[in-house]
């Protein structure tokens, strides 16, 4: 589902005298569906870069990334953005909302997206805020006043509304109390059942340890300190 | 995923004199999609606007747009009437300043019944009904149809220059500053508002604007303008988390974080 | 000072061929507004400048004219143009509309239905029937070209929001031959189904400014309107007090100061001939 070959990062930055950063560079995995890839390395040795390359957010430098056959390193615009709707969810520790719209619409949103009738998306979300116990007086509310655990839960909510056949997880459990952390890793339990590709970025060695088939450690990645 | 983009703009060029408005813009807008377009002032992305609308004749280039009846067809040089006709039907404006866009000395109703009427509505409890609908959608209180827009409050004027325009169910809209002059929090009500709309009336539209957030929020792709030309261009997150040029590096870096 | 002194209707001949060229151009584009070269003339702007050119242009020494203004022949508005044609073109006058080869009117069409041969010559204050909603005339003037009329009928909406009807009562906006949008100046709504299909000849002239149109004989001349807001042409619901016409449009006079009124035809010719026949209103002495 997720096939990464030969792929390389560089940042140029021009307002500081031109430096070019190598951080990847020959990079190459491969994720099947119903498998979870945890990515692990030290902090800095490019494991959110990675992920930010698959989801098509930062821009490779050379090589191929395909996912459900789209190379995301090539492809147009609007097929990334096709993509991103349809096949490729991304669950990040932060959220980026409208002000404004309210909690159930901010999670039923990605159904709506894909043409999911808006009750049907909103009873959706209705039950995945609910098992990720967020107070239902809240629901009505735009997240943007929630506090740092509610939004992130509120993320986590959006991300597994659509079944998309391929998930990049960034800290999902990350400073979770227990009863939460329970209820992501059975979302991810389910994701890998139903069939989705996934690969994430886990902190929590005993979540890592339960939800993912295999480590690829980034570090393998990292360009020659010669450079 | 239709194969037949909505706007193809082709090496648009504009110049005043010496002056270079813009040079050679090239870009294609799909159906559903919002295209931004960011730039300082006077980086000549309003020129590439009001070219793309019609509202300015470009010295070159073409600006391709599928239109209904005929397939893709350059309104560069069709006939002035029926680029009218697509002003008042297919397109719509929508002008930073809400007085621009309005007749002050109209009614509400008047103001969002008028491209109706303009193309062919004869019948005025419709015209009022569809009218009052429309209040409804931008959050205007139906009450005050009957009220001259000069007694609205800058949010308020500039929601009803939104429902005047797509009244007549566009499929593209033209944005130049849509949010510019208003308070932060009139400007995420009418942002949530857009984005609503773009996506229920599956709208493709162009914004301009200079402020990042805005794009960030609507846009799904991103270009760049700098001295009339585009630097950088791509999907907007990407153009703004991991931006190649120099000058898109800098106008990142220079937003105040809050 | 002789009348020798005038050319014949005080215009010069190169000047009438100007405007007869123009009033050509404007019967072969129905509702057209076209520009003209518009003279001083020996009275001021908004007494009827740009009818009188026209009178002028058209008048022939054969000719039998006849000025109403609102309708009276006997007004002072009238009565100075008369004279004026009596005095620089030596043409016959009358009041009455069957006699008269070429009216001049100020804002009325006569009761007695035109015939063909007879010309019709509306004094026009403000020709352009979008400026009070588009002050531009270069917009205008485009609008005009391209058809693009929508604002003509949101003046009508914003009549119908604010009173519940339309309640424009006269310069009631037409479509003539499903092309221009003309005012047919300041007519009252009652006249308007009198502009189509008239076997007269009906030219308007606007001399301040400087524009003419002009509806040939049978010319389609539909008055605007909605579908659930139709046209009507409304007059005082009254028959008249000097010759009981119940047909014609009236004017109300104010008869003492006490709140007496009575309603008389605005036409003094139609209702000196009904009661010339014999016809009596309630009114009458």
């Amino acid at each position: 589902m997720i096939e990464i070959e030969n792929l390389s990062k560089t940042f140029t930055l021009h307002n500081q005298g031109g430096a070019v950063l190598r951080v990847i560079e020959a990079a190459r995995l491969s994720v099947a569906p119903g498998e979870c890839v945890a990515l692990t390395g030290a902090s800095g040795a490019g494991k959110s870069t990675l992920m930010r390359m698959i989801y098509g957010n930062y821009r490779a430098a050379s090589g191929r990334i395909l996912v459900g056959g789209v190379d995301v390193a090539r492809a147009e615009p609007r097929a990334i953005i096709r993509l991103r709707r349809e096949t490729l969810g991304y669950v990040s520790q932060f959220l980026r909302v409208v002000p404004r719209v309210p909690t159930l619409d901010v999670v039923a949103e990605p159904l709506r997206a894909v043409g999911v009738p808006v009750e049907d998306a909103r009873e959706r979300a209705r039950g995945l805020l609910a098992r990720l116990n967020i107070p239902e007086r809240l629901w009505s509310l735009s997240p943007t006043t929630f506090s740092g655990g509610e939004q992130q839960r509120v993320n986590i909510a959006r991300g597994f509304a659509h079944p998309y056949p391929a998930l990049l997880l960034d800290e999902p459990t990350a400073s979770l109390d227990t009863a939460n952390r329970e209820v992501v890793l059975r979302l991810i339990e389910e994701a890998k059942a139903r069939g989705a590709a996934m690969i994430g970025i886990f902190h929590d060695e005993a979540a890592r340890a339960r939800v993912c088939d295999r480590e690829i450690d980034v570090s393998r990645f990292a360009p020659a300190r010669a450079a | 995923m239709s194969y037949t983009p909505l706007l193809s703009v082709r090496g648009i060029g504009k110049r005043y004199g010496a002056h270079v408005g813009c040079i050679d813009v090239s870009f294609d807008l799909w159906p559903g999609e919002v295209m931004g377009i960011v730039g300082e002032s006077g980086s000549g992305k309003s020129t590439l606007l009001n070219c793309m609308a019609g509202h300015l004749v470009p010295d070159a280039g073409q600006v391709i747009f599928d239109t209904r009846a005929d397939g893709p067809r350059d309104t560069v040089t069709m006939s002035e009437p029926e680029r009218r006709m697509l002003g008042r039907t297919d397109w719509a404006f929508v002008h930073q300043h809400a007085r621009d866009g309005l007749r002050m000395g109209v009614s509400a109703g008047g103001n969002v019944g008028e491209r109706l009427m303009a193309v062919g509505a004869r019948h005025y409890g419709d015209i009022r009904g569809k009218a009052t609908d429309w209040l409804e959608r931008v959050e205007i209180d139906p009450g005050r149809i009957d009220d001259r827009p000069s007694t609205f409050s800058g949010g308020m004027q500039q929601r009803l220059q939104i429902a005047r325009n797509l009244v007549t169910g566009p499929r593209l809209v033209f944005m130049d500053e849509p949010t510019g002059g208003l308070d932060v929090s009139v400007q995420a009500r009418l942002l949530d508002l857009l984005r609503g709309l773009v996506r229920d009336m599956g709208l493709s539209a162009v914004i301009v604007t200079h402020d990042l957030a805005v794009v960030r929020l609507l846009a799904d792709q991103l270009m760049v303008m700098k001295s009339g030309r585009v630097v950088e261009a791509g999907l907007t997150d990407q153009v703004l988390d991991d931006p190649q040029h120099g000058y898109t590096q800098l106008l990142v870096s220079s937003v105040l974080q809050v | 000072m002789t009348e020798t002194a005038y050319n014949f209707a005080y215009l010069d001949e190169q000047t009438k061929r100007m405007i007869r060229r123009a009033l050509l151009k404007a019967l072969a584009i129905p509702g057209y507004q076209v520009p003209f070269a518009s003279r001083e003339m020996p009275m001021p702007y908004g007494w009827g400048t740009g009818g009188v050119q026209v009178s002028a242009a058209v008048l022939t020494p054969d000719d039998v004219l006849k000025v109403i203004d609102q309708g009276a022949d006997d007004t002072t508005n009238a009565v100075s143009i008369r004279s004026f044609f009596q005095r620089t073109a030596g043409v016959a006058t009358t009041t009455r509309t069957q006699e008269a080869t070429v009216i001049q009117t100020r804002h009325r069409i006569p009761e007695v239905p035109l015939t063909e041969g007879q010309i019709l010559v509306y004094q026009v204050p403000i020709p352009e029937p979008l400026r009070f909603l588009e002050p531009r005339e270069s917009e205008t003037r485009k609008m005009h070209a391209l058809e693009d009329y929508g604002l003509m009928h949101v003046k009508l909406y914003e009549d119908i929001s604010r009173h519940g009807h339309i309640a424009t009562a006269y310069a009631y906006p037409v479509r003539v031959e499903a092309r221009y949008v003309m005012d047919p100046s300041p007519i009252p709504k009652f006249d308007n189904p009198k502009l189509g299909d008239c076997p007269a000849i009906q030219l308007f002239g606007a001399g301040r400014e400087q524009r003419l149109y002009a509806l040939p004989p049978w010319t389609q001349v539909v008055s605007l309107d909605f579908e659930d807001h139709p046209f009507e042409p409304s007059k005082a619901d009254h028959p008249c007090g000097l010759c009981g016409a119940t047909d014609s449009y009236l004017d109300e006079v104010i008869v003492d100061d006490v709140g007496g009124r009575m309603f008389v035809c605005s036409d003094t010719d139609y209702c000196e001939a009904r009661q010339a026949q014999g016809h009596r209103g309630k009114d009458a002495a």
